[in-house]
This record gives C-alpha cells, structure tokens and sequence, in this order.
C-alpha cells in the first residue's frame, strides 16, 4: 500500500538512536502515524518539529500495519515560533490535543482546516495572544464537533431565544440566555460573545480565557478524563498568559468590574 | 541453533548490542576484538567497568554524574561562579565543556517538558535551578536547550520562573551555523538567523 498527501506534523516520539516515530495530520485521512527512518539525520532534525508542513508517502504491506512515512519539508512553521512564548504555547497545545483525542486514520478536514488557520494566525508578526487563544477555542469547539461532542451554541436551551446568549449549560452543551440562566448563573459557564457567529463579540483577554476555560471543561470531562488523560500543560500556559494580561488590564483601566464585561 | 560460542560470550553479545551505535553484529565484532586483546583491552574495560559501577554518582549540585559529588566541575576553584549554563541533560553539558568555550558552572535540567511523553515541570529539575540561583549569588543563567519547540517551551518556562530572582536570563542564538549555505537552509533557521541578526 502506497498513498501521498500533505500534512502537518503533531508529534514526534524519538525511536530508538536515529529514527521516531510520527503523527500527522492530513486532510484526508486525519490523523496518521509512520515510522521515520533517520529522524535525527541533518537532513531530517528541523523538519519533523509539531506544526512544520510535509509532504508525506506512506508506504506498508497492509493498511493496518504502522507503515514508513517519507517526509519532505514544505513549510518550516515551528521555527519562526520559537522565540514567543505564547505563539510556542498555542502551537504545542493545539498539536498536543489533536494528537491525544483524535482517531488515527479518520478524516477530519474541518480539524485540518482548524489547525491551518491557527498556524496562519501565528505566521503573522504581531498577534495578540487573545487571538490566539480564541483560534485555538475556535478550533476546539469544532473539536468537540467532530468527535461528536459538539456545542449546541445557536439559541437558548430554555426559552429558545438566539438573543442575548451569555451562558453554556455545563450538563447539555447547550447555550442559555441571560435572562434564563440568572438563577443559575453560579453553576453556568460564561458564552465568550466571539463565538456566536453573527452576535459576534470582541475578542479581549477576558473572553479569550473564558473561552478556554469553556472548551477546556466539556474536552476534559468529555474527551479526555475517560481516556484517562488531561489537558495539554502548554494550554494552561496560555491561560496563564492571558490571566496575567487581564491583570494588568485592570489595573491599567483603574480595576474596572471585569466580570461586568464578560455578560 | 549453535552459534559457535558459550553462552557467556553469547550474553556478552547480546548486552553489548543493547548500547548506542551497536548493533547484534558490531557487538560480536566487538567481542571478538576483546578476546583477541585480553590483556592490553579487556581486562582494563572489566576493570574500568567496575570502578565506574562502584563510584558513579549525580552530582547533588548540578546534575552531572562523576565520581565525586560534588562532581569536579562544580568544586573547581578556577571556574566562574556568577555564571550558570542550563543544559538538557549530562551528554548536552560534556558537548559545551569539551568545547571549551565556557568557563562557568552547568546545571541539568533532566529534559525537557513534554505533554506527550507526560514530563512536566515537577519531573525535571527547575525548582533545584530556581534555590541555586537565589543562593549562589548567580549574575546570569545561559539556557543552552534544543531549538526545538520542547526546548524552546522549556527555555520560556524557566524564565518565567527565573523572574522572581531578578537574575540575567540568556538564551544561545539560533540562526546560520558556521560553513553554511544560505540556499540550503530551511525557512525555519532563516528566519531565526534574520531575526537574531547584528550591527557590522
């Protein structure tokens, strides 16, 4: 069995002296593992770095088999990242979670899309790192989505209203209106308005955190406790990062009501 | 199957080929190469082999092994004491001492953090670096990790937690290694090395 296609590289685990073994994300298989030989050859050392681009041949007897990947370079995207600790950090959680809660070998080209876009958010030269949390939230919602989790974000669980949507119900996944969720508020998960499609919001530190901190929940409860596994630390740095900013926000605007902004 | 020799040889073998760069082949080489040089070879490797099984030890300082601890680069007189040089691990820190080039003191992180393989910050020695720098009067931290993006998150990380002392935090450049070719190099390097560039 022999196919070719691009991909984008997850993860590469040493094997042995000089070869790994690698995960890759492709748009037509989803993710696939192959066998690298001379992985920490000249040739090879920068290219199999978590978000590089490659062109990709597979090659094995049978198509359950774990194969050999043959790996050329097409864009080197790690490299330019390394020197920001909030571009690493979004890069590293977004190739660690694809790696951890994806099926090998089933499409997924809405997650190959995803991951495309949030490297193309960190190509560029001054990103806030509010936008990428939100890219990477954006692209575990639609996580969520295609491991078939999804959010139901486009009207209210209890009244069925699309207006005014400020919560998720923490049980169903479901959106819940202001007015709705105010005796509950407490046990609610804050809606970040930047993920509502044509009610978009803006995206601040304060939205982006609550926006990870919604996804973060459903995939830990969801995805990644019943397989025993836990968040990405790189995802908890970016929080932290964001945590940080909202802090000096704060005391920047005069320590305005934060929580006021978020509804 | 006979394979021509006793099982002691066959064990020799087969332990051999489990070390770096040998194989079942170049092990057999290996020992052959030892029978044949008993006395001027093998007898000394036996010797040597046991010394360093009784004597080596990590240095509780740095992390280095040796057969003193502290190890003898940490308790020589003559290197610079206000300047620490973090390294990956013990292969990383005798690649700079054999160098030559850096005259300070080393500490090994024991790796680097990585989601996948489940290494987080507990698991490496960062807490040990943050103590020493506090308590050694450290000027500056050089953090020669990989550039890598588990080294690079690692070498952010430590800053981070390098912060609180008010220590110097460098890192070693990235960009165009010596002899090469600017149209060989990946647009990962290029981009480091245009980054990183200086005034003539």
């Amino acid at each position: 069995m022999e196919w070719q296609d691009t991909g984008i590289v997850l993860a590469a685990r040493r094997h042995g002296e000089g070869h790994a073994i690698v995960d890759a994300l492709t748009p037509g298989r989803g993710r696939t593992r192959g066998y690298v030989r001379g992985a920490t050859s000249r040739r090879l050392r920068g290219v199999l770095e978590p978000g590089n681009e490659v062109a990709l041949t597979w090659r094995a007897r049978l198509e359950q088999h774990l194969g050999a990947f043959q790996v050329e370079l097409v864009r080197a995207r790690a490299g330019p990242l390394l020197g920001d600790p909030a571009k690493l950090a979004t890069l590293s959680a977004a190739c660690t979670l694809l790696t951890l809660t994806l099926p090998e070998g089933e499409a997924h080209a809405g997650a190959f899309g995803a991951l495309r876009a949030v490297l193309d958010l960190l190509a560029g030269l001054e990103v806030a790192p509010e936008a990428m949390a939100a890219a990477l939230v954006r692209l575990e919602l639609g996580l969520l989505g295609d491991l078939g989790y999804g959010l139901d974000l486009s009207r209210c669980a209890a009244t069925g209203t699309t207006a005014d949507l400020v919560y998720v119900s923490p049980r169903t996944g479901r959106a819940v209106s202001r007015k709705a969720g105010r005796p509950y508020r407490d046990k609610l998960l804050p809606l970040p308005g930047f993920l509502l499609g044509s009610q978009a919001g803006p995206v601040t530190a304060e939205t982006a955190g609550a926006g990870l901190r919604l996804t973060g929940f459903f995939l830990e409860r969801l995805v990644l406790h019943p397989a025993d596994r836990t968040l990405p630390d790189a995802r908890g740095r970016l929080a932290a990062l964001l945590a940080a900013k909202v802090g000096s926000d704060a005391a920047t605007d005069g320590g305005d009501d934060a929580s006021a902004r978020t509804e | 199957m006979s394979t021509g020799h006793a099982p002691d040889i066959d064990r020799l073998i087969q332990l051999l080929g489990k070390l770096p760069g040998l194989g079942p082949r170049s092990a057999r080489r290996a020992v052959l190469h030892l029978i044949k040089k008993r006395d001027p070879l093998l007898v000394p490797l036996a010797e040597a082999l046991a010394t360093v099984r009784d004597r080596v030890r990590t240095c509780s300082v740095c992390g280095n092994a040796d057969t003193v601890d502290p190890c003898s680069l940490c308790a020589d007189p003559r290197r610079a004491t206000g300047t620490l040089c973090v390294v990956e691990d013990v292969a990383d820190l005798w690649a700079l001492d054999r160098s030559d080039l850096f005259t300070g003191r080393y500490h090994v992180l024991g790796g680097t953090l990585s989601a996948l393989d489940g290494i987080g910050p507990d698991d490496l020695s960062i807490a040990p670096l943050v103590d020493r720098v506090r308590r050694e009067a450290i000027e500056e931290v050089i953090l020669a990790l990989n550039a890598t993006v588990d080294g690079q998150t690692t070498a952010h990380y430590v800053t981070e937690r390098l912060a609180s002392t008010g220590v110097r935090v460098t890192a070693l450049a990235h960009g165009l290694p010596v002899g090469g070719e600017l149209d060989y190099l990946d647009d990962g390097t290029l981009a480091a090395a245009l980054q990183a560039r200086k005034s003539l």
